[in-house]
């Protein structure tokens, strides 16, 4: 890039030095995010301090016609925030202020840098409940988690991180500094382009700044481990709680090759013979919670569960979920590429394509490991290989595209929370259809005419 | 900025790229490693993580980086605290990872100054590979300590005319005690009552152990004595090799690791015993760091199954509860427990040293917040990285004092001292918390049950 040499000077002399990388081994680690088997190395990396700094390095990049990659802490799954080659990366960490909790209105306003675990502790030390909690909530920034739209553990009865954005700050390809959204429950003035923001994966802007809704803190939680001799009588469980009404906060399913890696590591006392597990947790009003903790009981045992334990503590539940949180990174202990799905149907199919994917594995004789969201449909089947083996990888892609078809047939989607980045790129006109598709482009050429913004995520 | 490399030298002679390549691979950068480490924390740059260095160490074998100075920056940067193993979902080897690419760092001499060449070769090299010389240099610093001529030199400002890095640790150096390990128990101990069936031990004296904190070997043979044990503690033993494994210098770490085998045979004990993290998290590797020498490899495994933590060992063996004292009742003391990160996060050994606290008479264990965060200490971290050790200190510190506690126990020298001079710059000797050992606390609650008997 001939330019670049004038485009980080000028970068450098607005933040300082220091807030511009471009030494090799400085730049080295801002190749990759989360995803595997994905790499390419910026340019050079800044660190912008408010939304005016973020405004400036725009303009700077339009007029050097240079692509910029929004980044956090890099956590993500699907590429989104992998740098192109020539690129300048805006790693937004070092935002990182949470600017006011509103007791009067359940609001928290923080800066896009900020750990959604920040977040969740800040809302929970004022009685307030903030409930996305993606798997990496210990070290994601709740800027990442609304550029891919994340999901969680608890999705199924509180929904993702759009549900709980009200308001953003973002700044836009030619530099404006918009806000979107306010502190009212309702607001119909003018388009809701908040929500074309959330999960648009850093192709149409730069979010800032975030308000979020928060929720009173439910009074009782109540933590169930089921143990099933066979994958199938843990989805008809799953099936048979959501017939019977009953909406847990959490239920989640992993398989034996999962529970076995994340026993290994967190040390919980998962039953490592167990064939599959379910994770499930109730809260709200503490009567509500005791009933629905015996009827999800029961319909455990109705439904062929070896065992159900109840977390006798606050702590021995929150033990459980961090460990099923590391389900993902705890695969990576049987091979050296561990590549995950994020495959979501509808519920009622859940059974079938645990099946299919089951067949899929076997087809191209590869080690699939599936855990997930069971209650909402979401599935991360995930492929145990060596990046190195060619041959593998080369049925690696066929599987995928195997497991794709699968999902689609059945009425589901390619991606239910990790976004479409690179990893999805080749599937979303499947899903979406050739209208539906060029919509999407039309928008991303609305808002970013010259192609600057994360170019080559989601679509080409 | 372009990479320097000064020696170059054959891609097949790295000792990144020789590495098992699986134990580069095993990192899926999945980032879960970063909100407990210090210095990320400190910058929040990736460089200063342990994803980033390990996608640093995996470019160079990739063959994308040099070995520059930047990079054995960065590796002398880390702390080696090891609490992104304890993070790691996937079982990252870090600890091999860190050892090897400082090696690779000083192979490739890109560090390499005069001045840093001398320290490195006559301390490192030269004094901490004979115990005996370390002793008596020992003995000269107690002198010099004992005799009033260091309080002398302070007060007559002498201090200020060295230079400016030794002007600043000469205020961190250790109390010299009077006597060593090798004077304060004789090298076979029997036990009063010996356990059924009898138990046989050996205790390691440790190199900063022996000459500023041999209480503490006194106290964990007289705990071991008081669980029955014969404990045997040879009275000159070499240093284990840490510092050395630990400072990219494993030819000597392995020559360290013979002569320990040389001295102990661990078929002949239940258990070697060792009370310092540090030390402890290095002696359980011996039987990798020998895997290539066929005349050592079995030896050294058998090692690693012996080696033993002194907590871990006490709680294995269901140590005696001591007993309060008998006519009145102990006042009750708030102690809070800082981790040695080579204790927790390197064996894994957390809640033993927990165990033991709790079962003293009297004590209010108080958990102080970022118990698992390391202090600063670090092996030589303070001299190499001042600054940073210096923020860790003091939040440390902070934690430490927010527990109200009357006594910090540590089992680590590194962080003993660390805390001791933290403690020091911000509460006079005398209202400023006790710093001790666990075994010294729980000898001392063996000895007072004793008192009240005979009293």
């Amino acid at each position: 890039m001939a330019t670049l040499p004038t485009l980080d000077s000028a970068l450098a002399e607005r933040l300082g030095s220091h807030r511009v990388l471009t030494a090799r081994e400085d730049i080295l680690p801002y190749g990759f995010d989360g995803t595997a088997a994905l790499k390419q190395l910026p340019a050079c990396v800044a660190f912008p301090r408010d939304a005016a700094d973020v405004a400036f390095a725009l303009r700077l990049a339009r007029e050097h016609r240079v692509p910029v990659v929004t980044r956090g802490s890099g956590t993500g799954l699907s590429g989104g925030s992998v740098p192109l080659a020539g690129c300048v990366v805006l790693c937004l960490v070092k935002m990182d202020r949470i600017l006011e909790l509103d007791p009067a209105n359940l609001t928290l306003r923080a800066e896009a840098g900020v750990i959604t675990q920040k977040i969740y502790e800040t809302a929970d030390a004022a009685g307030l409940f903030y409930p996305p909690d993606p798997g990496s909530m210990k070290i994601s920034t709740i800027g990442g988690n609304v550029a891919e739209n994340s999901g969680g553990l608890r999705g199924l009865k509180y929904g993702v991180t759009r549900d709980y954005v009200i308001g953003l700050e973002v700044v836009l390809a030619d530099g404006s500094i918009c806000w979107l959204g306010s502190k009212c429950v309702k607001d119909v003035a003018g388009y809701n382009l908040r929500d074309l923001f959330i999960g648009s994966e850093g192709t149409l802007g730069v979010v800032t700044q975030v308000l979020l809704k928060l929720l009173p803190k439910p009074a009782a939680r109540q933590t169930l481990l089921a143990t099933f001799g066979a994958m199938d009588a843990a989805a008809e469980t799953v099936s048979a709680i959501i017939a019977a009404k009953i909406i847990p906060c959490t239920l989640e399913f992993l398989d034996q090759k999962t529970l076995r890696c994340v026993e290994d590591f967190a040390k919980v006392g998962l039953p490592r013979d167990a064939a599959a597990i379910l994770l499930i947790e109730t809260d709200g009003h503490p009567a509500a919670v005791a009933d629905e903790a015996d009827a999800i009981e029961n319909l455990c045992h109705a439904h062929g569960a070896t065992s159900v334990r109840r977390a006798a503590t606050a702590a021995e539940a929150t033990q459980l979920a961090t460990a099923r949180r590391s389900a993902f990174s705890a695969l990576a202990r049987l091979r050296p590429t561990t590549i995950l799905e994020d495959v979501t149907v509808p519920r009622s199919e859940l059974a079938g394509m645990i099946r299919a994917v089951d067949a899929i594995a076997t087809k191209h004789d590869l080690n699939i490991a599936t855990f997930g969201h069971f209650g909402d449909g979401n599935l991360h089947p995930t492929i145990l290989t060596d990046e190195r083996d060619a041959a593998e990888m080369h049925r690696v892609e066929s599987a995928l595209a195997d497991i794709v078809e699968e999902t689609l047939k059945r009425g589901g989607t390619i991606t239910g929370e990790h976004g479409v980045g690179l990893a999805k790129k080749p599937f979303l006109k499947r899903q979406l259809g050739d209208q539906s598709y060029e919509l999407l482009r039309l928008v991303k050429r609305a808002l970013d005419p010259n192609g600057l913004l994360n170019p080559g995520k989601i679509f080409d | 900025m372009k990479s320097v490399v000064k020696t170059p030298t054959p891609q097949s002679a790295n000792l990144l790229v020789g590495l098992d390549y699986s134990v580069l691979q095993q990192c899926m950068h999945c980032g879960l490693c970063l909100p407990t480490c210090p210095t990320y924390d400190e910058t929040k740059l990736e460089k200063h993580g342990p994803r980033g260095r390990i996608a640093l160490m995996r470019a160079i074998a990739d063959g994308e980086l040099a070995v520059s100075k930047a990079f054995g920056d960065e590796m002398y940067y880390c702390l080696g605290c090891l609490a992104c193993t304890t993070a790691c979902p996937a079982g990252v080897n870090y600890a091999e990872l860190f050892e090897t690419a400082r090696a690779e760092v000083e192979r490739q001499g890109v560090l390499d100054t005069p001045k840093r060449g001398l320290i490195r070769f006559w301390v490192v090299k030269f004094l901490f590979t004979r115990p005996r010389l370390l002793r008596l240099v020992g003995r000269a610093l107690w002198l010099w300590q004992a005799s009033g001529l260091q309080s002398f030199a302070r007060r007559a400002g002498l201090t200020k005319l060295l230079p400016a890095t030794l002007r600043r640790l000469e205020p961190q150096a250790p109390v010299i005690r009077r006597r060593f390990s090798h004077e304060l128990m004789r090298p076979v101990e029997q036990p009063d009552r010996p356990a059924d069936p009898a138990r046989r031990v050996a205790v390691l004296t440790g190199c900063v152990q022996d000459l500023a904190f041999s209480e503490i070997n006194r106290a964990t043979v007289d705990v071991l004595l008081a669980n029955g044990c014969e404990v045997h503690t040879p009275p000159v033993q070499p240093c284990c090799g840490s510092l050395h494994a630990h400072n990219g210098d494993l030819a000597s770490a392995r020559a360290l690791a013979r002569r320990q085998l040389d001295l102990f045979n661990p078929d002949a004990f239940d258990a070697v015993i060792s009370n310092a993290g540090g030390c402890g998290s290095h002696l359980k590797t011996y039987g990798h760091l020998l895997h290539d020498d066929p005349a050592s490899a079995a030896h050294a495994a058998a090692w690693d199954r012996k080696l033993k933590d002194i907590h871990e060992y006490l709680v294995a063996i269901d140590f005696r509860r001591p007993a309060g004292p008998v006519s009145r009742p102990a006042p009750t003391t708030p102690v809070t427990y800082h981790e040695s990160c080579h204790l927790c996060h390197g064996q894994k050994i957390s809640a033993q040293p927990r165990a033991i606290l709790r079962a003293l008479p009297g004590v209010d264990l108080r958990e102080c917040a970022e118990a698992q965060w390391c202090c600063g200490s670090a092996g030589i971290y303070n001299i190499t990285q001042p600054d940073t050790a210096a923020r860790l200190q003091e939040r440390k510190i902070d934690h430490v004092l927010a527990t109200g506690a009357q006594t910090v126990a540590t089992a680590n020298p590194g962080c003993h001292l660390q805390l001791e001079t933290g403690l020091r710059t911000v509460l006079s000797p005398g209202s400023a918390p006790r710093v001790a050992h666990p075994i010294v606390l729980l000898a001392e609650a063996y000895r007072a049950e004793h008192l009240s008997i005979t009293d």
